[in-house]
């Protein structure tokens, strides 16, 4: 972790779908550099949290971010492609995210060539792989030079071989600098790959501690419980 | 003969429905397919002129209401103002508009003593597609707004978690379902071309002016040719059913890995 000031702050956070409160009161700090992973069980508020975190959401209580240029990027479970090319997808990014368009071509190609896709450039991005397509999202996502990313469970219902692919490139993320704030069912992940881990449940961040020390030490009943029941599948 | 529609047509190819029952219904039908095959190999002057102006009203009431309802129905999908719903309803409301009432509003409009009548466009082709463009906007603003709405309930958050506004959202959902669209505009076509209503009251069915398929099957069908009638709706029928076709090969062309993806 690093000693910067926070690039992105939730105080007292609350996000209500209807009568149902999704999270509540929640603070969180995402410093320059971290890769924080948020665990839970189903409907315990990770997404909820990760959208709240990029604003796609409205909340009660104050979103705070370090500078309002800061550029970020998500990349989520089920990744949406228009029906263009795979080039394409990636120059509408760019346009969204308003970079020169002479720049677009060299952009993209760098982008398709750090996620393996360059042979792919011009095919109809829908009919690639589902991990082709997760790989294409994050160098969408990679593309547009976000200073923090946010994940929502981007290796979900991958196979081995594409859930390591795209590790691979997170990792590759993360030692160029980029923050990162992934949510995750995968324990064994989190713990391969985060610098600080947060629970979830029922809406409210019940642990919020470095990798090792949410590892290592017993920091919250129900998360002990949690944890247990996790570590029998994917530890 | 039908020296009324200005179609010539032999006699031979125009026998009258003379007795009733199932084999002559069946005898008219057969008549009809050879009367439409004769009418179309034949390149009629009359006929061509009746297909084109056809073509060229519904298809200048499409564009013109495709610039308009494509961006209405985007607009609706994306805005959250008041009043929104009712705007929806009232949307939705609008696609069962009966054409005369469409034409009767348009006729109100253009007419010598109306609003619009220092124009003096009434029976003429530019009443006709003014008519129908106010046809099939509700068509083409209510599907539209739907699609988008559907499309945005899938990947909306990735388009604003890219940066795009609300209604870049949506233009960038109809040019995600671009054939979808083409669909919808095919429907909006079908209905402008396929109406009768509108057209004859705003256009008048003069030969050789304003007259165009339907009206010239409505003629037929009051004189009594059910046949010619009959075989002028095949004519129409083709020539729609040529224009899919061309669509259809365009898509599958342009996108063949896209055929049967989601």
């Amino acid at each position: 972790m690093s000693g910067d000031a926070p690039l992105l702050r939730l105080v007292a956070a609350g996000v209500h779908f209807g009568d149902v409160r999704a999270l509540r009161e929640v603070n969180i700090e995402v410093r320059r550099g971290e890769f924080v992973a948020l665990v839970g069980a189903n409907g315990s508020g990770k997404t909820t949290l990760l959208h709240a975190l990029h604003g796609l959401v409205p909340l009660t209580g104050r979103r705070e971010v370090d500078d309002a240029s800061v550029p970020q990027a998500m990349v989520f479970q089920r990744p949406f492609m228009l029906r263009l090319s795979v080039r394409s997808n990636l120059h509408v990014a760019l346009w969204l995210a308003g970079v020169a368009r002479p720049s677009w071509n060299d952009r993209s190609a760098e982008a398709l060539r750090r996620a393996g896709l360059e042979e792919l450039a011009h095919r109809p991005a829908r009919t690639l792989s589902a991990g082709q397509q997760q790989r294409l999202a994050l160098a969408r996502a990679w593309a547009t030079r976000p200073d923090i990313l946010f994940l929502d469970e981007p290796t979900a219902s991958l196979d081995p071989s594409a859930k390591r692919e795209i590790e691979a490139m997170l990792a590759q993320f993360a030692s160029d600098g980029m923050t990162l704030v992934m949510s995750t069912h995968n324990l064994g992940q989190a713990k391969r790959m985060a610098s600080r881990v947060i629970y979830l449940d029922q809406g409210e961040i019940r642990a919020d501690l470095p990798t090792e020390r949410f590892f290592g030490e017993h920091v919250d009943p129900r998360a002990e419980l949690f944890l247990r029941g996790e570590l029998t599948w994917d530890l | 003969m039908i020296a009324a529609t200005g179609l010539s047509l032999e006699p031979a190819y125009a026998p009258a429905f003379e007795s009733h029952g199932l084999l002559s219904l069946v005898n008219s039908f057969a008549e009809s397919l050879r009367t439409a095959q004769h009418l179309l190999l034949d390149a009629d002057p009359a006929l061509w002129r009746t297909v084109r102006l056809s073509l060229a009203v519904s298809g200048s009431a499409c564009l013109i209401a495709a610039g308009f309802g494509l961006a209405a129905g985007a607009w609706l999908a994306v805005t959250r103002l008041p009043g929104r719903r009712l705007a929806v309803a009232a949307l939705n409301t609008l696609l069962a508009m009966p054409s005369v009432v469409v034409g009767l509003v348009v006729y109100l409009l253009l007419s010598r003593s109306g609003p619009l009548g220092s124009f003096g466009i009434l029976f003429t082709p530019p009443a006709m597609v003014i008519a129908q463009t106010l046809l099939v906007l509700p068509i083409i603003a209510a599907l539209s707004r739907q699609l988008v709405a559907d499309s945005l309930r899938d990947g909306g958050d990735q388009l604003r978690s890219l940066g795009a506004g609300p209604f870049t959202c949506a233009v960038l959902m109809l040019l995600h379902e671009r054939w979808a669209v083409v669909t919808v505009l095919l429907t909006a076509f079908g209905r402008a071309v396929s109406e009768v209503g509108a057209v004859m009251i705003v256009g008048g069915n003069i030969d050789g002016v304003t007259r165009v398929i339907t009206t010239a099957i409505a003629l037929e069908t009051s004189k009594g040719d059910l046949p010619l009638a009959l075989a002028l709706g095949l004519v129409l029928l083709a020539v729609i059913g040529l224009v899919n076709v061309a669509i259809a090969v365009a898509h599958r062309t342009r996108e063949p890995g896209l055929a049967g993806s989601p």
